[in-house]
């Protein structure tokens, strides 16, 4: 079997379990509804039973879309952070990315911005997701190692995350402090159409920016000069990267909340099936990631059906010691 | 710079009546504990609902401060009235300045502060929440003898009577419709809740009751839309907006009412047992009626 075959039934095999637990993430609600009847409502509409058609329609549909979309987005911008920062501990959660992000969206939804302005809420949460990578790129570019990279992200990631906690105490809304949960660990109950609407387009345009740094990543595996040598444009990829992820993170935290190791644990799992190219591995990371947060949006629904419980909970339970297993790792390669 | 003496004999009649009011002051404390069945003279509330049934009783005067909430329009009944008193945001420190020979709070809230004022001596008397109608005549009682002022409690516990005896008769007429309360991040009022005695003074059958609910729980959105309600009763938004109040905009809801169920927007008045809560539950009667009769001339028009 060739390499390009293994690497199209990796990706297969990926896009089946996406598409599986998609199916599930429609089947799997508080209200259990008989599974073929809801999905004929879903693709044919029921005249007869208009409330399944409004629940599959309505609620259970954009959750889904927006599980499958926003973790795509996590997993694909860590793959695309690890690869061009060179740094096995980059990821959108941990370099202060989403923190950012959820601040950019904090300040557009409690001072009442987002309500005038629908656009106003990806915007300014792609604005800060901006900020943030633009921080961290610029302490790695300065021969930042792998650990100034994740101390600045952890610095940028408390700034941000004290200056939601403070807007959200300052705002007159009584639910606004109640809400600091949400925007650092994330969920997707009750989200609607209009929340995928508003981020889709730039979730979308942020995958078309991140696809064309795959080959440019895989070149500086051979370091800088090498890559500058193989005719690889270093400021068009760096800035490809940069608007990539911002883009991705921001209008995928904007709707749903910070959710952290998604894009830590995906790309490393799946590293070993691609070989140590990075351009394979960012189609696989997007179809992992999807596929994990899916799969975490489905636990959290029948792990507490009627309590919302956060999936940032789930990503770190399963991330975090995965992380310090990783230092670890990198401290041994490292002596 | 004036301290909070001179500034208050900048505004009082003369020096005489400023010293005894100084005296009065400190020592209000320590009067208020001598003298047994004294009406208390210096009342601050620390709490909403106390608030108001505060307000509704007290003599003039009698009052002094009440909490923070009592002037958000979102939240109280009396905003207006509450623009007469001092306001509280319930810190200890800031309340024992204030002098006050009773102090009266909730059960759950501004617990420490609380603690602390008993330590230091002053009187605190606290309210549960009323749940049912029966606690709302308990707390009017318990807040008339409190500050001296029965005639004033019985009265309102007279019209309150009267106004259940009105709703009950109102009760009979018709099919009994399904009703549910809608709040931010999903919750709803079960069994054993204000809002489920408003709802079945009204008439109505509690959708969330129904479903076993008690208390204040989370009622998932999609399970409250399978269940059709007739009647969905939800809260005013804030401005500017949360992200839990964004479930009272979903679109789901929106079609839902495209359909014969109505929405109504419960103000300010279910938040406490006061006697506004069954002025709310009238309207949610009235309500009622003009959708049977709707109902009823659908299908006498339909052969």
């Amino acid at each position: 079997m060739t390499d390009g075959t293994r690497f199209a039934l990796l990706l297969a095999l990926l896009g089946l379990i996406v598409a599986g637990l998609f199916m599930a993430s429609l089947l799997v609600g508080p209200a259990a509804l008989d599974w073929g009847e809801s999905l004929r409502a879903l693709v044919v509409g029921d005249s007869e039973r208009e409330a399944v058609t409004l629940v599959m329609r309505e609620i259970r549909l954009p959750r889904a879309v927006l599980g499958l979309m926003v973790g795509a987005s996590l997993g694909l911008s860590g793959a695309v952070l690890q690869g061009y920062l060179r740094n096995p501990l980059a990821e959108p959660g941990l370099i202060g990315i989403s923190a950012s992000a959820s601040l950019g969206a904090v300040l557009a939804i409690y001072t009442g911005l987002a309500a005038a302005l629908p656009l106003a809420l990806p915007l300014l949460a792609l604005g800060g997701a901006l900020v943030a990578v633009a921080v961290v790129f610029a302490m790695a570019g300065a021969r930042g190692g792998a650990m100034t990279v994740i101390l600045a992200g952890i610095a940028v990631s408390s700034l941000a995350g004290a200056l939601v906690s403070l807007v959200l105490n300052l705002s007159p809304n009584p639910f606004a402090a109640l809400e600091i949960v949400f925007w650092m660990l994330g969920s997707l109950a009750d989200r609607s159409m209009q929340h995928l609407a508003l981020a889709a387009p730039f979730m979308l345009a942020g995958w078309a920016m991140l696809a064309f740094v795959g080959r440019g990543l895989d070149a500086l595996t051979l370091g800088e000069d090498a890559a500058a040598a193989l005719g690889v444009r270093l400021g068009r990829l760096r800035l490809l990267a940069v608007l990539g992820t911002a883009l991705a993170v921001g209008a995928a935290t904007a709707v749903a909340g910070a959710i952290g190791f998604v894009g830590l644990v995906v790309p490393h799992l799946l590293r070993p099936f691609v070989g140590a190219q990075p351009s394979r591995l960012l189609p696989a990371s997007a179809l992992g990631g999807a596929a994990l947060l899916l799969a975490a949006d489905i636990a959290v629904r029948l792990i507490a059906p009627d309590r919302d419980l956060k999936l940032g909970v789930l990503t770190a339970m399963v991330g975090a010691p995965f992380f310090v297993w990783l230092v670890l790792k990198t401290r041994r390669e490292a002596v | 710079m004036p301290d909070g003496f001179t500034l208050a004999a900048r505004f009082l009649p003369g020096r005489r009546v400023f010293v005894t009011l100084v005296c009065l002051l400190w020592l209000g404390p320590l009067l208020a504990i001598a003298p047994a069945g004294a009406a208390p003279q210096r009342v601050v509330s620390l709490n909403l609902c106390t608030d108001q049934l505060a307000m509704l009783i007290a003599a003039p005067g009698q009052l002094h401060a009440v909490s923070h909430l009592a002037r958000d329009p979102r939240s109280s009944a009396m905003v207006e009235q509450a623009m007469r008193y001092a306001v509280t945001r319930g810190g200890a420190e800031a309340v024992f300045r204030l002098r006050p020979d009773l102090v009266l709070a909730g059960t759950y809230t501004t617990a420490v502060a609380v603690q602390m004022l008993q330590r230091l001596g002053v009187p605190v008397e606290r309210f549960a929440p009323a749940n049912t109608f029966a606690d709302v005549i308990r707390n009017l009682r318990r807040m008339g003898e409190l500050l001296g002022r029965q005639e004033t409690a019985e009265a309102l516990v007279a019209r309150q009577q009267d106004a259940l005896a009105q709703l009950q008769q109102m009760r009979s007429v018709g099919q009994p419709l399904r009703a549910v309360f809608l709040d931010a991040n999903s919750y709803t009022a079960g069994a054993g809740t204000l809002m489920h005695a408003m709802l079945e003074a009204a008439g109505f059958e509690n959708i969330a009751a129904s479903r076993g609910l008690y208390g204040t729980a989370r009622l998932p959105l999609e399970v409250l839309v399978l269940a059709r309600p007739d009647l969905l009763l939800t809260t005013g938004r804030y401005d500017p907006p949360s992200v839990g109040e964004a479930v009272l905009d979903h679109p789901a809801l929106r079609h839902l009412h495209r359909g014969r169920s109505r929405t109504v927007i419960a103000g300010q008045t279910f938040t406490c047992g006061t006697p506004f809560t069954l002025a709310v539950a009238r309207q949610l009667a009235a309500v009622r009626i003009e959708m049977q009769a709707a109902a009823a001339a659908r299908r006498s028009r339909a052969p």
